[in-house]
């Protein structure tokens, strides 16, 4: 409840946080069916209509509301972006936390497998992934998470290497207390600021990440909405109806600014070394 | 063992180990290379025509005796023959790698030229409009997906003054320089926009830093101007996480832009791996995302080489 207060009374903190929950609010509504029209019916006769008072973003060239079809597809994008990132940050907590526990051959081996797959470019990766399982918002889930496992093994294996040596930890085990209480009283618990933020910062990056996928026509899958689909089907009619362009390109770029203003906020908050120079 | 010695080490380890990964990644894509290389005629070949071709492509062995195979011909310069292409693996690739290697630096130029001064600049006039100015626009700028905005830039050109970028065939820059950099300034400055807008903060925040250094202070102190402190003493300094970013960002554009390229029509790198993903052309992916890799790992060695030159503290064997 600090925290939220902390990200009220700061000022990109309250804008990353409107805007996410705005999102959020709409791609909800999505998902209960509260759209202004069906978002898959075709009104054959209003055919690119531009934005009007019935249709207030317009209709793409099928005849179909682009609104009803952003606010799905805003949520298509949310889901992939938190389940990914959820899932990364799973797994990455536990490498991290096993390498740096277990060190040696465990560390070793477990940080050369993930300089292996920092090695691929993130899309390379994530096509690859694609082409194995096919397109379709749970692999763009799966892609995603094994692109962000590593970074997040990374930001929990250093701190928790050098937790693990402070006079707490060393006084923990001389009172008797199991590895699990140790790991996740007094390593896991120090290490949520970091993975706080950077959970903030992952969920820019997979929103971007699904949107590019869903562009090349490998993330969700037709007909259900996705914003990177429906930026790439406006590439022919950007002419005649710009607006298929212009509200899922601002759509993309509104919410993962939400999110970066709001990480940002959140290492200000969690970290004031780096408060004055970043914000 | 210090840092670099050890990064030398793993460097082939690691190199093995991403072999390893896409060799068995690809061939857990479903379908097969010589259906997907003839479509519907696949339907037409006897079976023996079918063994045949795949004896000619090394696909009939068992998959640990074709990765062994390709690792033998690897260390002997050969990298296999692409079933999209019929042509050596290596020659596809150096044929797209110089496209893919200009808009990495033309986009890095356009990101430093912008990025640098404005970052600088931001610093300089810290908490005034200006600044706050500089940081708006860098946020969005780095919220903005580059495909979003080569849309926006082909949009505009288009439709505010009827000019459409050159698209389908591409000029390599030793035939006709001009046309070339007609061809790749769009997308240089798509890619480069958002890296610019990193570089931006990430320069402003290592000058607001620097600026507050004891050296700094005493060169003020001893008279010089404010230009000769902001450039000679306080920018090489801060231009160390530039450095860094520059290299991460470079080794990730190694790795062709691929949804840049496919806006623009670019025959780069990262289309040729899509294309050989979608085509099942095994030996083609193979060979490109290794070569991406190693080209990534070097590219992150050398950044840490130069991070440790421009910064005599930093000893690599003691972090």
């Amino acid at each position: 409840m600090e925290q939220v207060r902390a990200i009220a009374r700061h000022t990109s903190g309250r804008i990353g946080g409107a805007i996410v929950l705005v999102c959020l609010l709409a791609a909800a509504l999505g998902a209960l069916g509260w759209t202004p029209h069906d978002p898959l019916m075709q009104y054959r006769l209003d055919r690119l209509h531009a934005p009007n008072g019935t249709y207030w973003m317009g209709t793409d060239l099928f005849g179909r509301d682009v609104a009803s079809r952003l606010m799905v597809g805003i949520g298509q994008s949310f889901t992939v972006a938190f389940f990914s990132v959820a899932f990364a940050t799973l797994t990455g907590t536990v490498l991290g936390l096993a390498a740096a526990w277990l060190g040696r051959r465990w560390d070793g081996t477990l940080m050369r497998l993930m300089d292996m797959l920092m090695a691929f470019p993130a899309i390379l990766l994530a096509l690859l992934i694609i082409a194995i399982i096919g397109p379709g918002l749970w692999t763009s889930v799966i892609a995603i998470a094994v692109i962000y496992t590593p970074i997040f093994t990374r930001v929990v294996r250093g701190p928790a290497l050098s937790l693990k040596e402070r006079e707490f930890v060393d006084a923990a085990r001389t009172f008797g207390s199991s590895q699990s209480y140790i790991l996740s009283r007094h390593l896991l618990l120090n290490l949520v600021a970091p993975l706080t933020v950077q959970v903030t910062l992952a969920l820019a990056w997979a929103l971007l990440t699904e949107a590019g996928l869903s562009f090349l026509g490998l993330g969700t899958q037709p007909p259900t909405p996705s914003l990177g689909l429906m930026l790439s089907d406006s590439r022919n009619l950007m002419e005649t109806a710009p607006w298929l362009m212009v509200f899922p390109g601002l759509a993309i770029m509104i919410s993962i600014l939400g999110f970066n203003l709001l990480g940002d906020a959140l290492r200000d908050i969690l970290d004031p070394k780096m408060r004055r120079s970043l914000a | 063992m210090n840092y670099l010695t050890g990064r030398l080490v793993t460097f082939p380890l690691v190199l093995l180990g991403v072999s390893l990964i896409v060799f068995i990644a690809i061939r857990l894509v479903p379908g097969d290379s010589i259906t997907a290389m003839l479509g519907t005629e696949a339907g037409l070949l006897t079976p023996k025509q079918r063994e045949a071709l795949a004896a000619y492509f090394g696909i009939d062995q068992p998959w640990f005796i074709q990765y062994w195979r390709w690792l033998y011909d690897l260390f002997h310069g050969d990298l296999g023959v692409s079933v999209t292409y019929g042509r050596p693996v290596l020659d596809v690739i150096l044929e797209r790698f110089p496209l893919t290697l200009e808009l990495a630096l033309l986009s890095m130029i356009v990101a430093l030229l912008v990025g640098v001064p404005a970052g600088v600049y931001a610093a300089t006039h810290n908490e005034q409009p200006s600044d706050l100015g500089v940081r708006i626009i860098a946020m969005v700028g780095q919220s903005t997906p580059n495909f979003v905005l080569g849309l926006v830039i082909i949009y505009i050109l288009s439709a505010g003054f009827g000019i459409l970028p050159v698209m389908g065939t591409f000029t390599s820059i030793w035939q006709d320089p001009l046309t070339n950099l007609s061809q790749m300034i769009l997308p240089a400055v798509t890619l480069g926009f958002a890296f610019a807008a990193s570089v931006t903060r990430i320069s402003r925040s290592a000058m607001l830093d620097i600026l507050k250094d004891d050296y700094v202070r005493t060169a003020r102190s001893k008279g010089a101007s404010s230009r000769a402190v902001i450039w000679r003493h306080a920018l090489p300094n801060a231009l160390i996480p530039v450095v860094t970013l520059s290299g991460i960002e470079f080794s990730y554009l190694l790795g062709g832009a691929v949804i840049v390229e496919q806006i623009f029509a670019l025959p780069g790198l990262g289309r040729l791996v899509l294309d050989a993903i979608l085509q099942r052309d095994y030996a083609l992916v193979q060979g490109t995302v290794l070569f991406i890799a190693f080209n990534v790992m070097v590219v992150n060695l050398l950044v840490d080489l130069a991070y440790a030159t421009l910064d005599p503290r930093i000893r690599l064997g003691e972090r």
